[in-house]
């Protein structure tokens, strides 16, 4: 039995048999071949070269055609991967000195120059890697004459093991089979947990290097509540958790019963639970749970997911789903919010060395307006269906929202004359994600209808902790008292106004972090469906007053550290069956 | 027509370094030419040839590599290379 500790991203247990993962695929056998079989195996290994050289080819043409030389060169580069001189010699020794499969040798030098790259601190050699690991992919592909399998298709249920996933890569799981994930890499605030959660899947991340010493098949436990995998359990830990894992469900059926009552403090406060989404179907664990509608609807899997930019159909058909499944209960859109970490198929010309502070969110839409006018069409003529608001993310500066809100009304004038029915009028809100915007907010306040503090990157930008990074990683602490001084303020501002402050990030998904925001006087929490039981139980269990001393000490403290201490004393004060749970 | 090793120092002047179109560019370039030519930054050495050597030189911009050619058309191929990289590979300003 080997155990691990990670971080524990998205809760409940897990127990099956592990698919390990390399960055692409799925792992390949350590295969060997025979004396007499080396001159076919290498004629195999030459003809598929020259097919992915043509495959290439062909979309560098296409690309070059629709979106310039620039973005046509990157293909032309990746040929040159593949014909290297030096990756060929390495390839001849492999098979011919060593005997490896042809497949074996492509994605031992393959893997060895991608994690030559990764390892490299430029980061634009960083980003190479990625280039390396599609070179690759495709040369298995024309090896094997058929796709890679990946993780969109997996052949059974399966706990995910992989050094760390895209986007892209989590977005299209299917969450049927996949019963829960584990990752070397990636923090608690990484797109992998954000989706995992969505998905409700159990996760934990950054448990570091251990895919040498884990194979497809072993029996594998995730506990997503404390962040702990077992590798190849023995017997009495195994029954321990079939044991947990039956009692957690049963908590769950209680919780569930809460649903059709109110998120209201024991004195009466109503505070509204909303829920965050990225996929239409979520909408019904939305329902299940009782949320008061949806309080952040991501739009950016419709892009990740897809290997074409979504046509203004699919937008609208996706977004008429949710509103209408809501049933006239609020919905608010983000629109797209690509860029950094989240990838489309609009990419900066030029690889980026600072990508969360580039041209990304909001920035990247306002760069694209061909892009951007889609959504937004998509959008307006959704709202229609139901209670539905738009929210822009990540603005920082004025000129921003005024470009945005310039767009949206053209966009509306356009439908109109189209003959499409527009809403009279739709509320417009942005998010706050940078301290730049708290500064300046009551010079936004005028111009909006409403704000939700995106807490992510809220602490990210304030605390200039890439979450991603596992070096600095727990220095990203939504709890650091200048994060907290900064939704304070904004709450005020806000308020001050007449006009509501939500918050949609990962804070509102914590009970202690959740009854610290009711106390500082926001009222609107947007969370991970699956969180509102627990957030709704919290809530009941206490009076205002709890919640606004509780806040006062907490903005009262000065680290980070000593904040969540305060935190997790009061709530098992307060709520200690919450606590016994966890 | 020598056989004599010729070098000089060249630098990165590409604001994104010695990326994946510039290298494409020079291994093409390489290509037209029959001697030997290298590229080397503090002693890490680079076939011009082979893309993923280039890269995995890491150059950044402001990046001094010194070019070297060995082989019969050894000065044409510094002329050439050396341009492109004087000329920042005809990416600039875009």
């Amino acid at each position: 039995m080997l155990e691990l500790q990670g971080i524990a991203v998205s809760p409940g247990v897990a127990i099956g048999k592990a698919l390990v993962f390399d960055r692409e695929g799925y792992s390949l056998a350590r295969c060997l071949i025979s004396h007499e079989e080396i001159a076919k195996e290498w004629t195999r290994l030459i003809e598929a070269i020259d097919q992915a050289h043509q495959q290439l080819e062909t979309k560098r043409e296409k690309t070059t055609a629709s979106l310039g030389e620039r973005l046509g060169s990157i293909f032309s580069a990746q040929q040159q991967l593949l014909t290297d001189p030096h990756v060929r010699s390495e390839l001849e020794h492999l098979i011919q000195r060593k005997l490896y499969s042809a497949e074996y040798a492509v994605s031992e030098v393959f893997a060895k120059y991608a994690a030559a790259f990764r390892r490299a601190s430029s980061s634009f050699l960083a980003e190479r890697a990625a280039d390396v690991r599609d070179v690759e992919r495709l040369l298995l592909e024309s090896l094997s004459g058929k796709p890679a399998p990946t993780l969109r298709e997996l052949p059974h249920e399966a706990i995910v093991v992989s050094h760390d996933l895209t986007p892209g890569e989590t977005a299209s799981f299917d969450p049927t089979k996949v019963l829960g994930i584990c990752t070397e890499a990636g923090g608690p605030g990484g797109h992998t947990a954000i989706v995992a959660r969505g998905m409700e899947i159990p996760a934990v991340v950054g448990v570091g290097n251990f895919l040498h010493n884990i194979r497809s098949g072993d029996l594998v436990i995730i506990d997503g509540h404390v962040g702990r995998i077992f590798v190849s359990p023995d017997d009495a830990t195994l029954e321990r958790y079939l044991l947990r894992r039956k009692a957690r469900e049963s908590i769950a059926t209680q919780l569930q019963e809460l649903r059709d009552l109110p998120a209201v403090t024991s004195d009466g406060v109503r505070v509204e639970l909303m829920a965050n989404v990225e996929f239409p179907h979520e909408t019904q664990a939305c329902l299940a749970r009782g949320a008061d509608g949806v309080g952040l609807y991501r739009t950016e899997f419709l892009y990740l997911g897809h290997d074409s930019e979504p046509t203004e159909e699919e937008h609208y058909q996706a977004y008429l789903q949710v509103v209408r499944d809501m049933q006239g209960r609020p919905v608010t859109i983000r629109t797209l919010d690509l860029g950094a970490d989240k990838m489309g198929m609009v990419r900066p010309a030029e690889p980026e060395n600072n990508p969360f502070l580039g041209l990304r969110s909001i920035r990247l839409s306002l760069r694209n307006p061909s892009l951007f006018r889609v959504q937004v069409r998509a959008l307006l003529r959704a709202s229609c269906a139901g209670d539905c608001r738009i929210m822009f993310p990540m603005v920082t500066t004025l000129d921003e929202l005024r470009s945005a809100r310039f767009l949206l009304r053209s966009v509306t004038e356009d439908l109109a004359a189209e003959g499409h029915p527009v809403p009279a009028s739709i509320q417009v809100g942005i998010m706050v994600e940078v301290p730049a915007t708290v500064l300046m907010l009551d010079r936004f306040i005028d111009e909006i209808d409403f704000v939700s503090i995106g807490t992510n990157d809220l602490t990210q930008y304030t605390l200039a902790v890439d979450r991603s990074n596992d070096s600095v990683a727990d220095l990203y602490q939504a709890c650091d008292p200048a994060v907290l001084r900064l939704i304070k303020q904004t709450q005020q501002i806000v308020s001050e106004h007449g006009k509501s402050t939500s918050v949609c990030g990962e804070m509102s998904n914590n009970p202690a972090h959740a009854l610290l925001l009711v106390g500082m006087g926001i009222r609107t929490l947007s969370l991970t469906p699956a969180a509102i039981p627990i957030i709704k139980t919290a809530i009941r269990s206490v009076t205002i007053g709890q919640c606004e001393a509780m806040a006062w000490r907490a903005l009262r403290l000065s680290t980070a550290r000593e904040v969540e201490a305060f935190l997790m004393n009061q709530l098992a004060g307060l709520v200690p069956e919450i606590v016994l749970q966890a | 027509m020598s056989s004599a090793t010729l070098h000089r120092t060249v630098t990165v002047l590409n604001p994104e370094g010695l990326h994946m179109r510039p290298a494409d560019k020079l291994v093409r370039a390489a290509a037209a030419f029959q001697c030997q030519i290298e590229l080397e930054r503090a002693g890490q050495i680079a076939d011009c040839r082979s893309m993923i050597s280039l890269l995995t030189l890491g150059a950044m911009q402001g990046c001094e590599l010194v070019l070297r050619a060995s082989g019969p058309d050894a000065d044409a191929a510094i002329e050439t290379i050396g341009h492109l990289f004087d000329s920042q590979f005809n990416e600039s300003s875009n």
